[in-house]
């Protein structure tokens, strides 16, 4: 007992818990005036003028922004989804393999779409979704959709790349020496030990979607406006609080959702 | 001979595999992202239209102006310094964008790391819930902050560590933190990705050899990290160099940052060609700089994974 | 249990995906933040006609894509230096809006602009004014002129915003130094540049959003336009709007007919709605620009029938000026005019 005293805890860094516990509080002061001014009676974002729940009412009886807010999400999750599966796959044909020609190519056309300025994709995809549009006569999801799955694949697949690039090739090969098929391989070792990469790149992917503007705002056809178009739209004026009540609700969903997905893996831990 | 023969089946083999694997998102990127570039390789080589568009008339007056300025009053041609000193901001504000978030980041990814293992993802979406709230809010919630009369200033005043506000907004330091703040989530995940398996009897073996702590961090989980500390580094610097909405709400719109100018060229400055012109530099830019790293990591992770 | 999901998720995507482009239906285009929800509550009260509305944000974003075509709308509403590029591009049909019945509410001064002759292509939506904003507690001089931010008093150096809008900062340049809108004389316009670079260090921002910093005293002067001002007064009783003498210019922005609309029936019903006074009342309520139809002030909130922002003072009515697009060789020396100020 006397010795753990002074134990020498191995993972221990001094001073990185502080920074990592700093950083958190940064992520999260920010926030604060977000969610104060949501219950601002005034109709600005930065002028208090007394509490008040006329934002939550206007949001909820205005139904542009509600279902703006529902078109972001809806949006963010199939693109996420979509995008991650696509860039395991992609990461998997890219990393821990012996060089062959074309992979640079791959490497490049992946990460495309973080290089160049969203404006310009932007026009680039307006003119030639505008030609499939009239071509076709289809004004549906699937241009949306499209546009976010292609610039959310290089967030994902980074965060898959890297943790690939540190996993050591002996287990599969093991799990190839007892006769396992490449798919179980893949099933039972590779896939579980990538699923950290995967989360890491799923959400990155999913938050990049929620956030897009000016890809959407080309893009998108009549009666399709994400959260951020619509926030867009009111940036000449005024924004009003409404979107800090949208927001809020938001983030309020998000934490229940954390709170409840902690609850189920620790009943799963026991 | 024969194992010769074998193995190049097994490359071949190999090779096959990793094409039938990224097909399914080269197709996605292809038409929903790189082909319709080639528009913008045409447009960079035709005439500006009268009111935005382009005509279809030849000209490389584009390419021209991205590199040179010819003065509007007396013809005189000159590199165009608007353009560079508008580049060098950029890359500048991007770099310490990226430093700033590597020194904040790093330590938050080994902090989550180091959690249980069942806690870790609580943690990680603990880094991401912020950014379920739109950009645009985010942004005008950290110049709330960091106003004059704002939490920072009330605080600092309140303990007395200044008399004065800091003038902070409407400055580079203002639009560093914002765009610290928008970009760390993809500077953490991606370091926590390659870190979280981490082995630590490594580093248990190298105090056993009298190691020091900073020499661990540094010759041990630092270079195990790399790709994590690359992939994220390359996350948060190339959307910086392009980012548009925080450096104009923060920096309080005076002064272009590359993503700006760009917008102005396909926006209220009416030239097209310029604009895609401008863009494609950046990306040659970029492109040359990450193919130059994909290779020279190849020539030293070449044995990796046998 | 898995397979539910996915269907659940299927079935929010088709209900989502299907835009009814049928009967009884209307597609407007419309600046953000622009439209009054009780106004088209109104209409499909009226009319049961369903109305989706989809926003923009500048000008050069709504070009583009209707001009790129394919893009499902029946109704834009350009602001009127763009409305004669939409008409000589061949976006727009013509729905004689001068022949609709209540076209005889549209004033006097309305009813032939030099954008658009005979008001056929056009009905009227709002319009304001760019001109200056000062907080009289700082400075208390005389208001009615760019100088204020060109030039600007020792009391307002640091305090002053601009609107980060290329054309009417330049506009308002030229017409402070004397010149014509548009105009190609390069003497001039290097004068132009001059003073703007000269001034730029006195200006503490070139953004949107100054209503709360008025409010909260953060700023003394702005470019800006009038309908902002008079919001800021209701927050900052000091604050006054002043309309140029060197000249000042207006805006008007209007909604017109796209060829391809697919609801050509629907979207004439509308736009003779608009006309109305009891419902132009309503769309100024809520975006607190002025309109251009007679009798709409009954409808409109108190505050703003009698505010010296929205209704001209007579003395002042003679400076203001409809300027069109320019020309695209001036435009480039805009361009670049406004990259050597903001390098």
């Amino acid at each position: 007992m006397v010795i753990r005293r002074g134990a020498f805890v191995i993972k221990r860094m001094p001073g990185f818990t502080l920074v990592a516990l700093a950083c958190f509080f940064a992520l999260y002061m920010p926030l604060a005036p977000l969610v104060v001014y949501s219950f601002n009676e005034g109709n600005n974002i930065a002028l208090w003028e007394g509490l008040s729940l006329r934002w939550y009412r206007e949001a909820w009886d205005n139904e542009l922004v509600q279902s703006a807010a529902i078109r972001s999400l809806v949006v963010a999750t199939v693109a996420s989804v979509i995008a991650t599966v696509l860039a395991t796959m992609v990461a998997l044909g890219t990393t821990r393999t012996r060089p062959y020609r074309g992979q640079t190519t791959i490497y490049a056309l992946v990460n495309q779409p973080l290089i160049v300025p969203e404006i310009v994709t932007a026009v680039a995809l307006l003119i030639l979704f505008a030609m499939i549009k009239q071509a076709t006569d289809y004004h549906g999801y699937a241009y949306l959709i499209s546009a976010h799955t292609a610039f959310c694949i290089p967030f994902a697949y980074l965060p898959i790349r890297a943790r690939l690039e540190g996993m050591d090739r002996v287990l599969e090969t093991a799990a190839a020496d007892l006769y396992a098929t490449p798919w179980q391989a893949f099933k039972r070792v590779t896939l579980p030990l990538l699923l950290p990469g995967i989360f890491a790149g799923a959400m990155l992917a999913f938050v990049i979607s929620l956030d897009d503007v000016v890809i959407t705002e080309f893009v998108k056809s009549a009666g399709q406006d994400t959260l951020p178009t619509y926030m867009l739209g009111q940036l000449r004026r005024t924004i009003t609080p409404e979107i800090n009540a949208i927001s809020t609700v938001l983030l309020t969903v998000s934490v229940i959702m954390v709170t409840l997905i902690f609850f189920l893996s620790r009943k799963k831990a026991k | 001979m024969a194992t010769d023969n074998l193995e190049a089946l097994a490359y071949k083999k190999e090779v096959k595999r990793n094409w039938l694997l990224s097909t399914p998102a080269l197709i996605v990127l292809v038409c929903a992202a790189s082909g319709p570039l080639l528009i913008m390789v045409l447009f960079s080589f035709l005439t500006p239209g009268d009111y935005g568009g382009v005509k279809w008339k030849w000209s490389t007056e584009a390419w021209f102006q991205v590199a040179f300025y010819k003065d509007i009053f007396d013809d005189t041609v000159t590199i165009a310094d608007a353009h560079l000193s508008i580049l060098w901001r950029s890359v500048r504000l991007s770099f310490l964008t990226t430093l700033t978030a590597f020194l904040l980041g790093f330590p938050t990814a080994y902090f989550i790391a180091t959690r249980p293992p069942e806690t870790r993802n609580i943690w990680l979406f603990l880094v991401t819930i912020p950014f379920w709230t739109n950009l645009l809010i985010r942004t005008f919630a950290i110049l709330e902050i960091i106003r004059n009369h704002g939490v920072i200033n009330s605080f600092l005043l309140a303990v007395g560590a200044i008399d004065q506000p800091l003038d902070m907004l409407f400055t580079d330091i203002a639009i560093l933190l914002g765009m610290t703040y928008v970009y760390i989530p993809l500077m953490i995940l991606p370091i926590y990705a390659s870190m979280e398996r981490f082995d630590f009897r490594l580093v248990e073996a190298a105090y056993d050899l009298y190691a020091s702590r900073w020499r661990v961090l540094r010759k041990i989980i630092l270079p195990l990290v790399k790709p994590g500390v690359i992939a994220g580094s390359i996350l948060v610097f190339i959307p910086s160099l392009g980012a548009y909405v925080t450096p104009r709400v923060l920096g309080g719109g005076k002064n272009l940052m590359l993503g700006n100018l760009i917008e102005l060229q396909f926006g209220q400055g009416r030239n097209w060609p310029l604009g895609a012109a401008l863009s494609l530099t950046l990306l040659a830019i970029v492109m040359i700089a990450l193919i130059f790293y994909v290779r020279s990591a190849q020539k030293d992770g070449g044995g990796h994974g046998h | 249990m898995k397979v539910a999901q996915k269907s659940l998720l299927a079935g929010v995507l088709l209900s989502m995906s299907s835009i009814a482009l049928a009967a009884g239906q209307l597609n407007l285009y419309n600046w953000g933040n622009y439209t009054n929800p009780k106004l088209i509550e109104k209409f499909e009260k009226e009319t049961g006609i369903k109305v989706t509305i989809t926003d923009y944000d500048s000008n050069e974003t709504a070009l583009a894509k209707v001009r790129a075509g394919g893009h499902g709308f029946d109704l834009a509403v350009p602001s009127h230096s763009h409305l004669p590029i939409w008409v000589s591009e061949g976006l727009l049909a013509n729905p004689r809006v001068d022949q609709m019945p209540n076209f005889k509410n549209v004033a006097d001064e309305w009813r032939n602009p030099d954008w658009d002759p005979g008001r056929q292509y056009s009905a009227p939506w709002q319009w304001g004014s760019v001109g200056i904003m000062v907080d009289t507690s700082v400075y208390n001089g005389d208001i009615n002129t760019f100088g204020i931010v060109l030039d600007p008093p020792q009391e307002l150096v640091g305090k002053i915003n601009v609107a980060p809008e290329m054309n009417d900062v330049i506009t308002s340049a030229i017409l402070y130094l004397g010149g014509e809108a548009c105009t190609g004389d390069k003497q001039l316009l290097r004068k132009v540049r001059d003073k703007l670079v000269e001034a730029k260090p006195k200006w503490k921002s070139m953004d949107y959003g100054v209503i709360e910093k008025f409010a909260g005293r953060d700023l003394a002067a702005s470019l800006y336009w009038n309908g902002a001002a008079f919001r800021a007064r209701l927050k900052n009783p000091d604050v006054r709007y002043g309309y140029p003498r060197e000249g000042y210019s207006l805006w008007a922005d209007a909604v017109v007919l796209l060829k391809d609309a697919k609801n050509v029936e629907e979207a004439k019903t509308f736009m003779n709605f608009i006309m109305a006074p009891e419902n132009a009342g309503l769309i100024s309520e809520f975006a607190r620009y002025a309109n251009s139809i007679v009798g709409s002030e009954k409808y409109m909130p108190e505050d703003m029938a009698t505010a010296p922002e929205v209704i001209i003072p007579k003395e002042f009515i003679g400076f203001g000026k409809f300027y069109p697009t320019c020309p695209p060789d001036v435009q480039k020396m805009y361009t670049a005019i406004w990259t050597e100020l903001q390098k």
